[in-house]
């Protein structure tokens, strides 16, 4: 096996899961703090890729440029979605949360295949083809751009969680449901706020896959499930942990499909599911609860 | 006779005799409610029963079908051999999934990801599997379908319709003398709380591993059902996650933990969507996609208002017992 | 009325009722109930709403060439076996005299079953799996190629195609979905390579991915690593378009990308999508003939129904859905009944010589099958799927190796 090749392999690998850790990063975030088991995930992100090919359509917008006005209103649509609809669920038995989300998750699907039609979607931008060259390596473009994409979006958060007020109180309400509420803090709202920013990143990771990939109404659920994957093994409410656990998944099923057998890549993902949740249920990056 | 036992005698009398004044349509329709109606009740005993929520059942009909599928396919064993081999490996599987998860501690939320991870490692295994066809599918060969022929249940589908009838009203009485008795009351107290009932003595984990062994036994039974009455299977389809989730739909509708919900869920959710597609027809709204936002609105509303299903206050309504 | 006389027609009424749902009442009716089952939603919506235009513009040209009247009882089957397996049984009731669907080979399956149970004839328009007519069922027809015969047709016309172009390929790397279609293709393959010595190319790796893949990186790269002259493909549309990208990214110009009989590179999406990129790719499928008489009518219906659509980007779909509805009609005008035994015998008598499918007659065979559907070698040509292959049904000349070919 010639070494360029592996390195090829291996630098994708990378990259491509720093974008599903980018994926993975709202999951982190909503199911981190709010303990709710959001199996609509896959489809908002979904919603998100949609939204950026039609404001690419319409107005031409970079989906890089379009992430702000799309994870705004993703802002908005999550904070209501958690205030609304998901709130009472929270006290509720895990089955009950799924069943809610899977309800959601089947009207998004179908409404947008009834909105947009069954055939998939894309944007077209000049540097969607193009690749790095390092030396022997090829380093595809758009994959650079949304694996910085990526780090940037976990940094912010990073920082977001860690020096801001809000931040804080929400690692608080994680922490520590009853403390929070003594304490005095608005924790209906602070989940609400929450799922925003999940939500916001969810879009953020939506606008860049969806220069790598085309978007049709069924593509959520393979997402969805890759995301509690990599939520799992990274560990729950970390943002290095989201981004960690993406390029582990990325990586080895880069070299599971380049070694074995491509098609039984994903057998590798869920391998490494099981091992962690026996051996390390709280992540490599996460605190045991 | 008391209510309960009277209502129930009405329901058995009537699903007997419903081939007699239904179309073939309806007991096609009817048949696949019971099927899901059979599937959500073995689900049960696992989640309602016991507390532990698996996401990923459909690894134990896949597993079920093919076993009983491919021991007819490849040798010409009947089903009722292939039965037990299929049972016996459900159940292995079962076993092996909860050794695995209650001695590492895992519950909740992790134990439903466990379920899905094992049931899709699964799915994708067997599509590179080529002994029982692989991606390209298993057809068993279809013989004849006129003579009830019970030894390779191969028949007309009044025969299908009548072997699920038993199946379902098999399961309910299993669970509900299982209910009534020691494993019934150990499940409970290990629902309810815990680490209360561990405190009381009782081996949690050994009737938590029955109660997954228990269903997953039950659970490969209809696999094995699915493989002679649809003769092709193929691991995309009967692995899949919407199979898993399609059995829970039924038991949660309906009520967990109940005996009764699981069978009123999986009627009212398949003549729901049915009823939908005909409505949507009928109006001339023949939009793809529409039927399922509209099923999807149903389920939403269901969930939020009844949140223990539909059975528990339509038995109060119907002055039943809560159970 | 006399009291004799009221009870003689309350008794022809009654005999009347009992045997209706058989049509032998109808037996003179003038129409012909045809249940056209496909997937309109659900993962394999936008194949099955391709088909249902040809559906769709069926009664009208038929009335036109044939002069038989045929009402459509329209069903989707969600892309799912259970709902394929109710809405047959739902249309049987409702009183289809003749079923027709439903694309994908599991759902097919289902409905065969219901269909020979309950003695209503039925038609496949596109499936591929073997088994289907393997049955030995008596209700059961397909006119469409099973994976064997295009496999079989698809690499012989990769032997016309190198032929006909002069060009001598020493190898090549086999890419293929692991999925129903693709896992059949590749036995096919397998089983028929060995015996084509004429064909100057061998296979150097097989590499096969996951239908669902995302990201198509490694499977393109151990690809690229082979060095082999021109790319062998099996895939559906989606890695088909990620495919062809990932080969730009990482600079691989092998001489062409051939299919010996996939859907995906003749789609309408993959033109949309990958712009002139899409340019030379072949796909050696069942396909129309452009030249067909039959061929021009049915594009004019379609053209009325769809002004802002191309017939040759649903080719496929619309011809083989078009030609089981034919097929049924054809059989109800000469039987002129529409009482099931009558027709399933009918249509065993077809003999269709004007078609729009490539291929002899509409003629089944004693399984149901229809033998010597021809395949076309497909090449994306100025943005559109042109027929290069074979000569008589050609409107271009094939380009291969492609433009863009740098030897490694």
């Amino acid at each position: 096996m010639p070494l360029d090749l592996v390195l090829n392999v291996v630098v994708s690998g990378v990259l491509t899961g720093l974008v599903y850790g980018l994926m993975a990063l709202g999951l982190s975030v909503i199911f981190g703090v709010v303990r709710v088991v959001n199996f609509a995930h896959g489809e908002m992100m979904t919603i998100a890729m949609y939204a950026a090919t039609v404001l690419f359509a319409a107005l031409g917008l970079d989906p890089f440029v379009a992430m702000l006005p799309i994870a705004a209103a993703f802002f908005v649509f999550g904070y209501v979605l958690q205030a609304g609809l998901i709130n009472p669920f929270i006290t509720r038995p895990e089955h009950s949360q799924f069943m809610l989300l899977v309800a959601v998750a089947i009207v998004m699907v179908n409404a947008m295949l009834m909105i947009f039609g069954p055939d998939a979607r894309n944007v077209q931008v000049s540097y969607q083809l193009e690749s790095f060259e390092v030396g022997k390596l090829l380093i595809d473009k758009a994959r650079v751009y949304a694996a910085g994409a990526a780090v940037l979006a976990s940094a912010s958060l990073f920082a977001f969680f860690r020096f801001t007020l809000t931040g804080k109180a929400i690692r608080a309400c994680a922490d520590n449901y009853l403390g929070a509420k003594v304490v005095g803090l608005d924790v209906k709202r602070l989940y609400a706020l929450t799922f925003g920013v999940g939500a916001a990143c969810v879009a953020v990771a939506g606008c860049a896959m969806v220069l790598l990939v085309e978007v049709t109404p069924s593509l959520g659920p393979a997402y969805t499930l890759l995301a509690f994957v990599i939520v799992i093994v990274g560990g729950l409410g970390s943002m290095g942990g989201a981004l960690l656990g993406g390029v582990l998944i990325g990586v080895s099923e880069a070299l599971a499909g380049l070694f074995i057998a491509p098609s039984a890549k994903s057998m590798f993902s869920f391998g490494l599911l099981i091992l962690v949740l026996l051996l390390r249920p709280q992540g490599l990056l996460g605190k045991r609860s | 006779m008391s209510r309960r036992a009277a209502l129930l005698s009405l329901l058995v009398v009537s699903l007997l005799a419903l081939p007699h004044f239904a179309g073939a349509y309806a007991i096609s329709l009817a048949t696949l409610i019971l099927y899901f109606a059979y599937s959500g009740q073995a689900w049960n005993v696992m989640m309602g029963f016991a507390g532990q929520l698996s996401l990923g059942h459909s690894l134990y009909v896949g597993v079920g079908a093919y076993a009983a599928g491919a021991l007819f396919f490849h040798y010409g064993i009947g089903p009722w051999a292939g039965l037990w081999v299929a049972i016996l490996l459900c159940v292995l599987l079962g076993v092996v999934i909860g050794f695995l998860a209650f001695r590492f501690g895992i519950s909740g939320v992790y134990f439903a990801l466990l379920t899905i991870a094992f049931a899709e490692f699964t799915r994708i295994g067997f599509d590179h599997f080529d002994w029982i066809g692989g991606p390209g599918g298993m057809f068993l060969r279809v013989a004849q379908r006129d003579a009830w022929d019970l030894v390779n249940f191969r028949g007309p589908p009044l025969m299908y319709y009548y072997a699920m009838l038993a199946l379902t009203a098999g399961a309910f009485a299993l669970c509900f003398f299982l209910l009534k008795s020691r494993p019934g009351y150990y499940w409970q107290a290990i629902r309810e709380n815990e680490e209360a009932a561990q405190a009381l003595g009782i081996n949690t984990f050994r009737w938590k591993m029955l109660a997954v062994a228990v269903s997953a036994a039950m659970t490969s039974v209809s696999g094995v059902f699915f493989a002679f009455y649809y003769n092709n299977l193929f691991p995309e389809q009967i692995f899949h996650i919407s199979r898993s989730i399609e059995i829970i739909l039924g038991p949660v509708i309906g009520g967990v933990g109940t005996l009764f919900g699981p069978i009123l869920g999986a009627a009212v959710l398949t003549l729901l969507s049915d009823g939908i597609t005909e409505a949507v027809a009928a109006l001339g709204w023949e939009i793809p996609g529409i039927k399922q936002v509209f099923y999807g609105l149903v389920l939403l509303l269901v969930i939020m208002f009844l949140p223990h299903g539909i059975w528990p206050p339509l038995a109060r309504r119907l002055g039943l017992h809560k159970r | 009325m006399k009291r004799r006389q009221f009870n003689k027609a309350l008794a022809a009424a009654g005999a009347t009722a009992a045997v209706s749902p058989f049509g032998i009442l109808h037996a003179q009716a003038q129409k012909l109930r045809v249940g056209v089952l496909l997937p309109r939603s659900g993962y394999l919506g936008f194949i099955g709403q391709s088909c249902q235009k040809g559906a769709d513009l069926a009664p009208e040209v038929i009335k036109g060439i044939l002069g038989v009247d045929i009402e459509l009882m329209n069903a989707d089957t969600e892309s799912s076996v259970d709902t394929a397996r109710t809405r047959a049984e739902r249309l049987i009731q409702e009183g289809a005299h003749v079923l027709v669907g439903a694309f994908d080979s599991g759902q097919s399956a289902a409905i065969a079953q219901v269909a020979e149970q309950r003695g209503v004839p039925y038609i496949v328009n596109i499936a591929a799996a073997p088994q289907i007519t393997e049955q030995g069922y008596k209700f059961v027809f397909r006119n469409f190629q099973t994976a064997v015969d295009i496999v079989r047709n698809g690499l012989a016309l990769i032997g016309e195609l190198l032929q006909a172009t002069n060009s001598v390929p020493r190898s090549a790397v086999f890419m293929h979905v692991n999925d129903t279609f693709g896992q059949a293709m590749a036995k096919g393959i397998g089983a028929f390579m060995p015996r084509l010595t004429q064909l100057p190319f061998k296979i150097i790796d097989t590499i096969t991915y996951d239908p669902a893949a995302k990201d198509l990186t490694v499977e393109l790269s151990k690809a690229k690593s082979t060095d082999a002259d021109f790319l062998l493909l099996v895939c559906r549309l989606n890695d088909a378009i990620l495919l062809r990208r990932e080969m730009v990214k990482q600079r691989w110009n092998p001489m062409g990308i051939v299919s010996p009989g996939s859907p995906g590179m003749y789609e309408e999406q993959y033109f949309k999508t990958l712009g002139r990129l899409s340019e030379y790719s072949i796909s050696n499928v069942p396909w129309y003939n452009p030249n067909a008489p039959l061929t021009k009518t049915v594009e004019k219906a379609f053209l009325k129904r769809n002004p802002r659509e191309k017939l040759v980007f649903h080719g496929l779909n619309v011809g083989f859905t078009f030609e089981a509805i034919l097929a049924a009609a054809d059989a109800f005008g000469r039987a002129k009944s529409t009482e099931p035994k009558t027709l399933a015998d009918a249509i065993r008598q077809t003999h269709i010589t004007s078609k729009m499918t490539l291929g002899g007659p509409i003629k089944f065979n004693e399984k149901g099958q229809v033998e010597g559907i021809g395949s076309a070698c497909v090449q994306n040509l100025d943005l559109i799927p042109k027929v290069v292959l074979p000569a008589n049904a050609a409107e271009a000349k094939p380009v291969f190796p492609a433009p863009y070919y740098k030897k490694a």
